[in-house]
């Protein structure tokens, strides 16, 4: 049998090829977040936040990095694996030799790619249409590699997990889609975070996309602006902790709820 | 030998409804069997159980020499899977598809080789999702045998197909028999247990009804015969095993010639029926 590594590496590569040939999941996945940008940057793109000195331009693309987070691994997964289990993919699979972990790190790379292209092109059509800055230090760009890594981990565990309740990707997409557009504007991708009602920014700071959107603005944003910010600070740290957790979480979610089947078919 | 499949006193429900009843089923090294059964008989059950996909609540079932509930990867290796329906993978072309799944085996066919047994070589490089319907079946086949199974499983491989179709779906299943492939298939259809099986399972509500060969099953009844004649009028109809004295007594009554006069043996699909129904009471 072929080493488990070659296979993680065949399983990903599929997967990639399968993704850009479909339609729905480049305009939904893939462009999405960059069609977003060029709408609200080129509305409320130059407008200054108070008196800081940063543009919303500057403070969305931050945003959209974290939305990013969730569309190319949360969204994508929690739509396609219904699909999968409805149009017997995953009988398929369970039903061949493959060493099931083949599966999920397909899905990983497969995000991985999408983000990357969404964050290569928000920061290029940013920079370029918007005088969106770079990440003044190394340090800082270190910051966003462990951001990006930790919450594609993240939002891949937990769109797996997702991926359960629907019976079928129609129905999937119904479901994710309000999820995600919910915790976008609860948690400062749309709006401000800070001008937000209390009680949405105490529900958002539950969950990971607040904590993602805040280490995005840490690194996208001046040291100064950090004054702004609820807690008065990027917080990278509780950042950090924060995603870890949900990492926790989500991996015993879906190690108690994962179906390769689908319900009642076993 | 082992036999490649041994079943003993299978049972499943769903609920309150009993799908598989204690089924008996042996299934030798290099035989083709038919399960043969109308739709709700239970046979897909039986066959996912066997595929280690469903559990069962009662019954002994090795497959391979294995309990399909404890199976590992090794036990799935030997074996070739041809599920019910599929559209799986519409994105990618056949070749990529068969070149993905023979990783997963330790001794797999080459794609060529699996294209051609499959007839498949021309539409190598044609995506999935534009096959045909018998096409995809063909490519259902194809990640089916890729590991060079020891064993095989079918469920209702040609439902949906034209004539055509189906020919050409028979000839690769002879195929793969002759290379000495255990196939255990499924089918609604009687032409197709006779032209594909060693051995005939005819299964109803949840229960074996007869276990036989396609042409025994055919002469089950043979020792009876329908004679029909034209008389007063009226249609007749006798059944009767000794159809020669039968018709001697009825030419003297009736004088000599007997009108419209018919004798049929039963056909194979009237012995099926009747299984079915001795199976209902």
């Amino acid at each position: 049998m072929s080493n488990l590594l070659s296979l993680y590496v065949d399983r990903s590569r599929l997967e990639i090829r399968a993704l850009v040939r479909d339609k729905r999941s480049i305009t939904f996945s893939m462009f999405l977040p960059i069609f977003l940008l060029l709408i609200f940057g080129s509305v409320f793109g130059h407008q200054e936040i108070g008196q800081s000195g940063v543009k919303f331009s500057q403070y969305f693309v931050a945003g959209m990095l974290a939305s990013g987070l969730l569309y190319s691994a949360f969204q994508q997964l929690a739509i396609m694996i219904p699909e999968e289990r409805s149009n017997g993919t995953l009988k398929r699979l369970v039903g061949s030799p493959m060493p099931k972990s083949v599966y999920f790190v397909g899905k990983f790379a497969c995000s991985l790619f999408i983000y990357v292209f969404q964050a290569i092109f928000l920061l290029g059509i940013g920079h370029l249409a918007f005088g969106i800055t770079m990440p003044r230090s190394a340090s800082l760009w270190f910051v966003f590699v462990w951001v990006s890594f930790l919450g594609l981990v993240v939002s891949t565990l937990l769109g797996v997990a997702f991926s359960t309740l629907a019976k079928d990707g129609r129905a999937a997409s119904a479901l994710a889609t309000p999820v995600v557009l919910f915790f976008q504007f609860t948690s400062g991708v749309y709006l401000i975070y800070t001008q937000l009602p209390r009680w949405m920014q105490t529900i958002a700071a539950l969950f990971p996309l607040k904590w993602m959107a805040q280490a995005m603005r840490g690194v996208f944003l001046p040291t100064a602006f950090a004054a702004n910010e609820a807690g008065g600070s990027y917080e990278f740290t509780k950042a950090a902790a924060v995603l870890g957790i949900w990492t926790v979480i989500g991996a015993v979610l879906c190690a108690f709820t994962f179906r390769w089947l689908p319900k009642d078919a076993d | 030998m082992e036999n490649a499949v041994t079943v003993s006193g299978l049972t499943r429900r769903y609920g309150d409804f009993c799908a598989v009843d204690g089924l008996d089923l042996v299934v030798q090294q290099g035989e083709c069997l038919a399960v043969l059964g109308p739709n709700g008989a239970g046979k897909t059950t039986t066959i996912e159980i066997l595929e280690g996909y469903r559990h069962r609540d009662a019954g002994d079932v090795r497959v391979l020499g294995v309990d399909p509930a404890t199976a590992d990867r090794h036990w799935r290796a030997r074996l070739g899977i041809v599920l019910q329906s599929a559209s799986d993978f519409g994105d990618l072309s056949v070749r990529e598809s068969i070149d993905h799944f023979a990783r997963f085996y330790p001794h797999p066919r080459a794609t060529a080789e699996v294209l051609e047994i499959t007839g498949l070589s021309e539409k190598s490089d044609a995506r999935n999702s534009s096959l045909s319907g018998g096409q995809r079946r063909r490519l259902d086949v194809a990640l089916g045998i890729v590991g060079r199974p020891e064993l095989l499983f079918l469920d209702e491989p040609t439902t949906g197909f034209d004539p055509e179709a189906r020919q050409v779906f028979w000839h690769l299943i002879d195929r793969l028999k002759s290379e000495g492939t255990t196939i255990v298939l499924t089918t609604h259809y009687l032409e197709e247990a006779d032209a594909l099986a060693d051995r005939v399972v005819v299964v109803a509500r949840g229960r074996k009804v007869a276990d036989t060969t396609p042409a025994l099953l055919g002469r089950r009844t043979s020792e009876d015969v329908r004679v029909s004649w034209w008389e007063s009028e009226q249609r007749h109809d006798a059944i009767t095993s000794t159809p020669t004295a039968f018709i001697a007594t009825l030419s003297q009554r009736l004088g000599g010639e007997i009108p419209q006069l018919e004798v049929a043996r039963p056909t194979l699909e009237q012995a099926y029926l009747e299984l079915l129904e001795e199976g209902e009471k």
